[in-house]
Parts: C-alpha cells; structure tokens; sequence
C-alpha cells in the first residue's frame, strides 16, 4: 500500500493552484484534506503524476453569513463546521449531519469542499447541499462561475468541476424562521457511508409543508433528489409520497445491501424525516 | 483447591499474603506498549535490509503463461525479482495434512505460485527492492500472461461431476470428510414428540488483526543460520517449518517474536508469502523484510467459517431432547492450510455439537472442499462457533415448537453438575464442568423475570425486543491429542526456566508467546506467587527459540493453563533450591524457612532471615564461604503437559438482550451476558477483557463480517471500508460472571478462557433475534451474518 510515485507542488493562491492544473492537465489532482485521495494513491487506483496540495492557500476555511447566505470556504475542515455557530443557527442541516461523517480523525482533516469535489453519492455533505439548494463556486481558467446544486452532480464521482477547475466554497440559503430541516441515515457502523440515507429541506406553516427539497444518498450514482415525494408531501399525502419514491428512485445493488432493500429503506427515512420536517418545536 | 500450603492451614497457597493469584495485576508489558515503545516486527531495521512485494493473482484460477521480468528488474532500488520455479530451488513445497485426520488430502503448495494460480491474492511473482514502495513500483513492471480457468467457488457443488477438480492429480475436490454415528439416532427421531430441522449458514470471515502479519528473514552465510524476526504464535512450530523446507538443521534457525499486535489464531500457520522471506533471505544473503498490507491481509490472512449446517433436532413435550443430526459442509480454499489443516474446524463441529446436552443419539457428517478463494484455517473458536449456533439454534427451535421456556429447556438437558467426569455422544470427555451452576448465575445476573417483563412492555409499545442463550462447552489445553498425535511437530507441552539473579530478582523464561492477551503478566503471578517475590521483582523472556524451553506457543486456549502451570511448578523447584542455599548459610534446615515478599523467612513465625540479595550475593560472589561440597542451584525449569484429559473442557452461557427495528431490519444490542468456568482465575480482569475481546468477535461475525465472493471467486469487500469489523459505537456493555471449577489435572487449576466469548456470542444474538422476531411471524434467521436486507426478508418487507 505504497502510492505510485508522483510530484508534489504547493499552491500558494487559487491562481496559482488554477495556473498549475493547466500546466499539468489530467494527471494533476488537487489536495484537500485527502481523506478520500491518499487511501486511492496507496491502493494505486489513481496514479497522479502531480499532487497540488491546496492546505497551504490562506482564506479558504471560512464561515460567514452574508447576504442571507453561509459561506463556507472550500478548504474548511469538518470539525470547524461542527463546532460552528454560523453554521448551528444559519444552516442547521449541515449541523445534523456532521455526527454521522466518519469519525473525529477524518473530521479533523476532511474539508467540506473535498466532499462535495469527491461527490460520494453515499457521502453525506453532497445530499446537505442538494436539499438546501447550494450554489457551488468554481474557478477556472476562465475565471469564476456559480454552479446550482441541482446542476452540479453529473454522474458518478463527476461532477460541474471541469478538469482545470477547482471548488473554491459554497453557498447555502440562510435558514429562514419558517424553514425545517430533517436528516436521518442508516448505516450498518456509525461513521460509515450510509446504506440509505436522506437530508430534506422544507418551509412548514399552518401544518402544511412546502418547499419540499429531499435529497436522498447511497441510492445511486449521485444524490439524488425525489421529485414526485416532494410534490406529494406538498399535497400533504405522506402514504403517497413513500409510494411515490418507486419512480423516483432506482437504486441500485451495492455490498451492503441490493437495491429492494435499499428503495424500503428509504421509505422508512422519508417517513421519519417528515416527523422531524413536522414536529412541534420546543 | 487442589493446591496445598506448606503449613497446614485453612488457606491454601493461593490465599498466601504474597499470592497474586486470583489478583487484577497489571501487565508487566502495560506501559512499554502504552508508550509506543513496543518491538513489533514491523519496526524491525537491520543493516543491507531490503523489502519485498509480491505481485499477486488477479484470477481466482488461472494458468500462468508467461512471466517476463525484464523490465521489472531494471526497476528503481530493484534487487531481485524471483519467480515461483527458482524460489522453488531454495524452499520445498509442502502439503497440509495430519495422520490422524483419516482421509484427509491436499496438493504440494509453493512459497510463489508455479505454473498456475489457485486463489485471487495468491502470490506469483516476488521483488525485492531497497524498499517497500520500490518493491511495488516495479512489481507494475512484470509482464505476465495467464490463461483463465474455471474457478471453483461454490461449495454445494464442488463435488458434483460437472465441477472442475482444482488439483486433478486428487481425483476430486473433497479435502476430508467425518461422519460419526452415537446411539439410535432414526429411531429416537421416530419416537420424539416433535422434530425441528433447520439449515444455519455461517459467514466468511476472518481476524482482522491491529499489526498486520509481518517477517523479517536474515540468513548469514558466514554462520550458516537463519534468524527470523517473525509475528507468530507459535516460534518452535516455525523453527522446525522453516528447516524443514530450507533444508536446514533445526539449530540453524533461530525464531524472535517479541511485541505481537494481535493475533486471533491468524499467526499461527504457515503463509506461502512468508515462507518465500526466509528463502529470499537464504538466496539474497540479506535481511528480507515483508509486512502485509491491508489488502493482501483480506485476500492472504487465512478465514474461517464458511459453514452450511443442515441440522435436526428431536425433543418431548416434556422438554427432553431425544437426538441431534448434522450435516457440514465448508469450502476452504485451494489448500489445505499447513501445518494444522484445514479439516480441524469441521472436525471440531463434529465433535463439539450438541456438547452441553446429555443426549447420546447424535449422527454428523462433514465435508470439507476444495474451491478457489483464500485458504481458510484455524482462527479464535475453531468450530466452537459453528457447533454452537447450530445447537443453540436447534434447542431454542425446539423450545419454541413445544413452548417451553428457553432457558427451562435448557435445564432440562444440561449435564447435571453431579454427572462427572462424562462423556459426550462424540466422544469427548468432561473432566467437571458446572453448567446448571453457571445458568442459574447468568439468570440471576440478568435478572430474567424482569427482562422478560421489560421484554412484554415495550411490546406493547410496538418496540422489538428479543432474549438469546447460548450454553457452550470450550476446548482448551490441548494435549497431544490435537495436532502430535497426527504427526505436527507442535509441542503440547511447555516449560519455564526460572533464574534468581545476583539482586535477588527472578527471570522466566518461556515457551509461550505474548500476542496482547497478557500471557506475561500471568506466567509472572505464577512465578511470583509460588515462588515468593513482589511481582515487580519478576522479569519475563518469551519468544525466542534459542533462549525459552522448547514449547508450543499461545493458541488453543493454552498459555495460562499449561504456560502457567509450568512456571508456576519452575517458580516452587527454585524456591527449594534457594531454601537449600539459604539454610545452609544459615545453618538451618531447608524445611523450616519459607520466602515470603522476597525475603527468607522463619516458616510460621514469618521471622525474617535473611534477603534474596544477601543470598544471591553469597551464591555468586563468596561461595567459597559456602559449606564444602554444597551448590547452590539457583536455576530450575520445569515442564508440563495435560495427561489426564485430551482437553481441559471449559464450559458457560452466553445472553443476549436487544432490539430489532422492524422497519428498516436494524439490530441494536442493548445488553450482553456471559458466564463461564475457566477452573482457577489466575488474574481477573485479564480473563474478563478476554471474554469480552471474544464476544466482540463474536458479536462481529453474527451481524457484521463476511469476506464476499463474486462467483468468479473475487473477493468484493477487501478493505476496512467495505469488511465490517465491529466497532465500539455498537457493542453492547457486557457483565462478566465466573463459576470456578479447577482442572485436577494440574497443580494451578486453571484453564482457557481465551475463545469462551467467541463461542457463544453468535448464537446468542441468533436467538435473542429470532425470540424478538416469533411473536411477528418472521422466518426463523439462521444465515449469518443478520443483515437488514435479510431480517426484512424474514419479516416479508421486501
């Protein structure tokens, strides 16, 4: 478990790190926290000829509120996001969800921007931001772009990020008072990739929801949201929504569990994730 | 107690103010590997040393058609790249089988791969370079060929005709089969009140061990010996392995096992890719080191399991059950694993079955066969898992069919604890066991009526709660019954060299092996207390051949039993030796002194005379003092061996409380009971954290491991991502209770207590899932491990 040999360059700016994927093309790979990046090098299943580590650009691991949105900067690790109070009051979502990454270890090192890069379609981050509807904010050769979450995930690990580009952070919309969220995954150990899991968004007033964003994880290529569920759940049918997560998702066999197991696990989470989007606060 | 004060006295020896025995004595190693200051063989650096990697085979089954090394050997820091044939120059090949396991057949197996792979992971090509990374990088430059064959992977038709035979030159693919038949099985079956069948399916899997296996080889010509840094359990079974195949005389090979990072009956075999270091070292004449990484481990480190059991029961209405019937089947690779076999963990489910029960109509056959996945051998429990989730099973199958209250059913046909010594339907004989005492304490411990009760209302709540026994008999020092008897050179027996230094202080050295489990800190209590020193006083020497007794290491349960029984017997020949010497200082009579705390003293009146050191001074320093014609010896070894019993029989129960969530086929523990007789407790809390290590393990093959194999015999989940050990975070608190019953068998009393927890903790969870899961309608579980997908199967969720 000895990686391939490679080369190591430090960036020292976003241009700079921009400057060197264009200097390198395909074989460059960015370095963020690598939790996910040197376990690939080590069993060689990528061979990057360059590693442009990025831990060394300042300003890239803020939180601020600005402008009704939370800014999170791409290098900024998981456990600042834990213990932040931004992200607590402003984006509780991101907040329930941190327990369930990994373990202390990999949330010390681990960044919010190599999660949503990496795009694990089991990981949890990704659903967080296509439940809140994020924009993702990239930089390029050509400059700077804004990409929604709802266009960001392509397919398996690929995603908006285009092969000189790099996520630079991401916007979330600021809770609003009326705004619920509801997180629930299951996993057979706690801190592994979920089996099934779910992060919704939604407004809830006079008993009725609306707004509804749910994004399911571990289910296929990418997060992916139920569209049909969310309509029903706006209709105020949660027995028609369950039923309606058959067209929305396809999930398919992995080793955990096959895809039968994974479509009735998901009822289940859709279940009780509306109890949590529809319970009488304290 | 068995063991007799000098002095007559209501106490025996054991209740000696400087006894440790039966005392939570901290680890004599504790703070060195607390403090990261441990010498695993992974540390290991010697002088010219290089690494080697292997290049491995991606097939399951595959002709090796062409190797070209040329690029390779042109590689960065690249030192040799040796093939399966000219490795096979320096190391014979050899076959995994004992006598004693009528039948039992394997094929030559090399330290590299010759001509055609036989496993995915299996090694066909080494390089050795400057270091481990090198070693890797040019591994990528071997151009090698292979012509794919069928694989074979599934075990219930290896044996079919269509099936390919992995090693022709056999004839088929059956390693070893057993069938045993005790009492009038078809007619007790023909007169029982009700007959419960089921088929039990135990997962593949294997111990994940904290360091991986790891080897470092250094042949010196200019000696002519080999000395090998190695991670073993079993220093001596190596040493003669080593010689064995390199040619050598025994007394050319030296084996050092210092810190080991865990073990689990892992390190314990012979591995081709370790067999390969020692002979590269031979032709390189150079220190060769191998560390297994994390994936060659899942693909290299021998598994286990892998057992479908069709098994059958028979009981009366009143609870009596009338017979047990089992059919085994186990695949285990390609090769039967040298030098124990692979046949021993179906043997063990042969013998061990029904164990608990006083029922004399028992009929069991077991097939072991050959297919193409990672070998499979010994890990912790061999079998005892296996026989005893099918018996549990069968019995709690049975105690629901007629209604009968579980634990009652028990009762009803556990050997009664006046029965001894008993031999079971198989064969196997009980010294003493206590099983009726041992559930009355674990129903008392558990507080059963109100679990139940605690059980009936959270269902009414609609919470699922289950409660699971498992009554289990464990094998534990073996005698020479186990792997002697079929011709292995593995020592049964075990000795201890006990040395007063010129301070007054104590050495041991011993022929068992430390792996973590705190085997040092008990052969210290043993030497300190019938000796006679502050445990502080005692310095311990294991794992190395030329250095210890010859003996046979730590596996089976056996280095406190017979390691412990050794040093305790070494510890009293030195104190009558030190008596001697100081009585004739003192001009007193050997009789009349006593050491107690290190110090010589007046027996009964405690009166001290004279110190350790003082006599250690004289001995060494002024024995021209010393009366003439007297010599002080002030050096004893003594060796032990059970001889009355095959195998000391240790016995308990196991229970388990938890919850399943019906819904999404989630279980969580909430609750894990275990009660066991282990004879003498020499120390405590390290049996207890022994319990505890094995029931996790347990626990982990019941709802998390399985090593996954495609059918093309691809294992899918070789990563600690993917292969789910247990964790922290699920493991339930576990409550530790003991019944003591001592083996008369030795001085001490004492017996294994090291696979106990592994025994029993699946069929408890099966149980408590399935107790949780009746009162639904759900399919009784029987396949392990329980996932969700396959509780919600047997609930008809999906």
């Amino acid at each position: 478990m000895k990686p391939a040999p490679f080369a190591y360059a430090k960036a020292r700016s976003v241009e700079d790190a921009i400057a060197l994927l264009a200097q390198h093309g395909e074989g460059a790979k960015l370095l963020a926290g690598g939790q996910s990046l040197i376990a690939t090098l080590n069993m060689r299943l990528s061979a990057p000829r360059i590693l442009i580590d990025l831990n060394g650009i300042a300003g890239l691991n803020s939180i601020t509120l600005k402008g009704g949105e939370v800014e999170i900067g791409a290098m900024t690790r998981h456990a600042e996001i834990e213990r932040s109070d931004v992200i607590r009051k402003h984006a509780p979502l991101i907040a329930m969800a941190m327990p369930h990454i990994a373990h202390p270890a990999i949330r010390n090192r681990g960044t919010i921007g190599g999660s949503i890069a990496f795009a694990d379609p089991a990981a949890e981050l990704p659903a967080c931001l296509l439940a809140l509807g994020g924009l993702v904010e990239i930089a390029g050769p050509k400059g700077k772009r804004t990409v929604k979450a709802d266009d960001y995930f392509k397919g398996l690990y690929e995603t908006a990020i285009g092969a000189c580009d790099m996520l630079t952070g991401i916007r979330l919309p600021a809770a609003p008072a009326a705004s619920r969220y509801g997180f629930a995954e299951l996993s057979r150990r706690h801190g592994d990739y979920a089996v099934a899991g779910l992060a919704a968004s939604a407004t809830f007033a006079s008993g009725k929801l609306t707004k509804v964003r749910l994004a399911f994880f571990g289910v296929d290529l990418t997060p992916v949201r139920a569209k049909a569920a969310e309509m029903a759940l706006a209709g105020g049918d949660l027995d028609k929504a369950v039923a309606a997560l058959a067209s929305d998702l396809d999930p398919p066999d992995d080793i955990q569990e096959n895809g039968a197991v994974k479509k009735h696990l998901a009822g289940v989470l859709l279940r009780r994730v509306v109890q949590q989007l529809t319970e009488t606060r304290a | 107690m068995k063991i007799v004060a000098d002095v007559p006295s209501p106490l025996t020896a054991l209740d000696r103010p400087n006894s440790y025995i039966g005392r939570a004595v901290p680890r004599p190693n504790l703070a060195r590997l607390t403090q990261g200051r441990a010498q695993y063989v992974s540390d290991v650096v010697l002088p010219r040393m290089a690494h080697v990697a292997y290049l491995r085979s991606p097939y399951a089954h595959a002709r090796i058609t062409r190797i070209d090394k040329t690029a390779a050997e042109k590689g960065k820091g690249v030192i040799a790249v040796v093939t399966g044939a000219e490795l096979s120059k320096v190391i014979t090949p050899w076959v995994g089988v004992l006598s004693h396991l009528k039948g039992i057949k394997s094929a030559p197996q090399h330290a590299v791969a010759v001509d055609r792979a036989c496993w995915q992971g299996e090694a066909v090509c080494a390089v050795v370079a400057r270091t481990r990374a090198e070693a890797e990088d040019a591994c990528e430059l071997i151009g090698i060929d292979y012509e794919e064959l069928t694989p074979v992977t599934d075990p219930e038709t290896a044996l079919d005709k269509a099936t390919p035979v992995i090693h022709p030159e056999l004839g088929d693919n059956l390693t070893f089969e057993r069938t045993l038949d005790a009492g009038e099985v078809d007619k007790a079956f023909r007169e029982s009140d009700a007959v419960v069948e089921a088929t039990f399916v135990f997962g593949r899997h294997t111990g994940v061990c904290n360091e991986p296996r790891a080897i470092v080889a250094d042949w010196n010509p200019g000696e002519q010996r080999l000395t090998v840094y190695h991670g073993t359990q079993a220093p001596h079974m190596m040493m003669n392995l080593f010689a064995k195949h390199l040619g050598l005389e025994e007394y050319q090979v030296r084996v050092l096992t210092k810190d080991v990072g865990g073990s689990f009956g892992i390190k314990v075999h012979t591995y081709a890719d370790e067999m390969a270091v020692v002979a590269l070292s031979k032709l390189l004449k150079r220190p060769v080191k191998f560390v297994a990484d994390r994936i060659e481990s899942f693909v290299t480190d021998i598994h286990a399991r892998d057992h479908r059991v069709k098994g059958k029961i028979g009981v009366m209405q009143d609870g009596t059950i009338t017979a047990f019937e089992i059919d085994d089947l186990t695949g285990i690779g390609p090769y039967s694993v040298y030098p124990r076999t692979s046949g021993i963990e179906a043997n063990q489910v042969v013998n061990l079955t029904g164990g608990p029960y006083k029922c004399p109509n028992y009929r069991a056959r077991a097939r072991v066969v050959f297919q193409n996945k990672n070998v499979m051998c010994q890990y912790r429990a061999v079998g005892h898992p296996i026989a005893t989730g099918v018996t549990e099973g069968l019995v709690d199958l049975a105690a629901a069919k007629i209604g009968m209250d579980p634990a009652e059913l028990r009762r009803k046909n556990l050997y009664p604890d006046d029965g001894y010594p008993a031999t079971g339907a198989s064969g196997i004989k009980f010294e003493k066991l206590s099983h009726h005492a041992s559930l009355d304490k674990i129903l008392a411990m558990m507080d059963y009526k109100a679990l139940r009760a605690d059980q009936a209302a959270a269902r009414k709540q609609g919470i699922h709660r289950g409660i699971g026994f498992a009554s289990f008999i464990e094998v534990t020092n073996p005698s020479a019954a186990f792997y002697g008897v079929g011709g292995a050179r593995i020592s049964s027996q075990d000795g201890a060299t006990v040395r007063l230094d010129a301070t007054g202080a104590i050495f041991i050295h011993s022929g068992v092996t430390e792996q973590g489990q705190g085997a040092e800190a008990v052969l210290a209590q043993c030497v300190a207390s019938s000796f006679g020193v502050p445990i502080d006083r005692v310095r311990v020497i294991t794992g190395d051949t030329d250095n210890v007794p010859y003996g046979g290491g730590t596996w089976a349960s056996r280095a406190a039993g017979i390691g412990g029984e050794a040093a305790w017997q070494a510890g009293k020949a030195l104190r009558q030796n030190v008596l001697a010497a100081a009585a004739s200082i003192l001009q007193a009579q050997p009789e009349g002194l006593d050491i107690k705390d290190g110090i010589v003293v007046d027996k009964g009146t405690d009166r001290e005379r004279i110190t350790l050191d003082e006599v250690a001074r004289i001995c060494y320093f002024r024995p021209d003092t010393l009366p003439p014609g007297f010599q002080a010896e002030l050096m004893a070894t003594r060796h032990y061996v059970p001889r009355a019993w095959p195998f000391a029989f240790t016995n308990g129960v196991q229970a388990s409380y938890l919850e399943v969530d019906t819904d999404t086929g989630f279980v969580k523990l909430l609750r894990h009971w275990c009660v066991e007789d282990c004879g003498t407790v020499i120390n405590p809390q390290l049996v207890d954290e022994q319990i505890r290590g094995g029931i996790v393990q347990g626990l982990g093959g019941a709802l998390f491991e399985n090593c996954l194999y495609d059918e093309r015999g691809q294992m899918l989940n070789g990563n600690m991502a993917d292969y789910l050990v247990p964790m922290a975070m699920e493991m339930p608190d576990m409550e530790i209770g003991h019944v003591v019953t001592p083996t008369a068998d030795s001085e001490l009393g004492a017996k294994g207590a090291g696979e106990a927890g592994t025994a029993g903790a699946p069929a408890a969870v099966m149980n408590a899932i399935n107790d949780a899961l009746r009162p639904l309608g759900a399919i009784s579980l029987t396949e392990m491990p329980f996932t969700p997908g396959r509780i919600l199967k047997a609930l008809g969720k999906v």
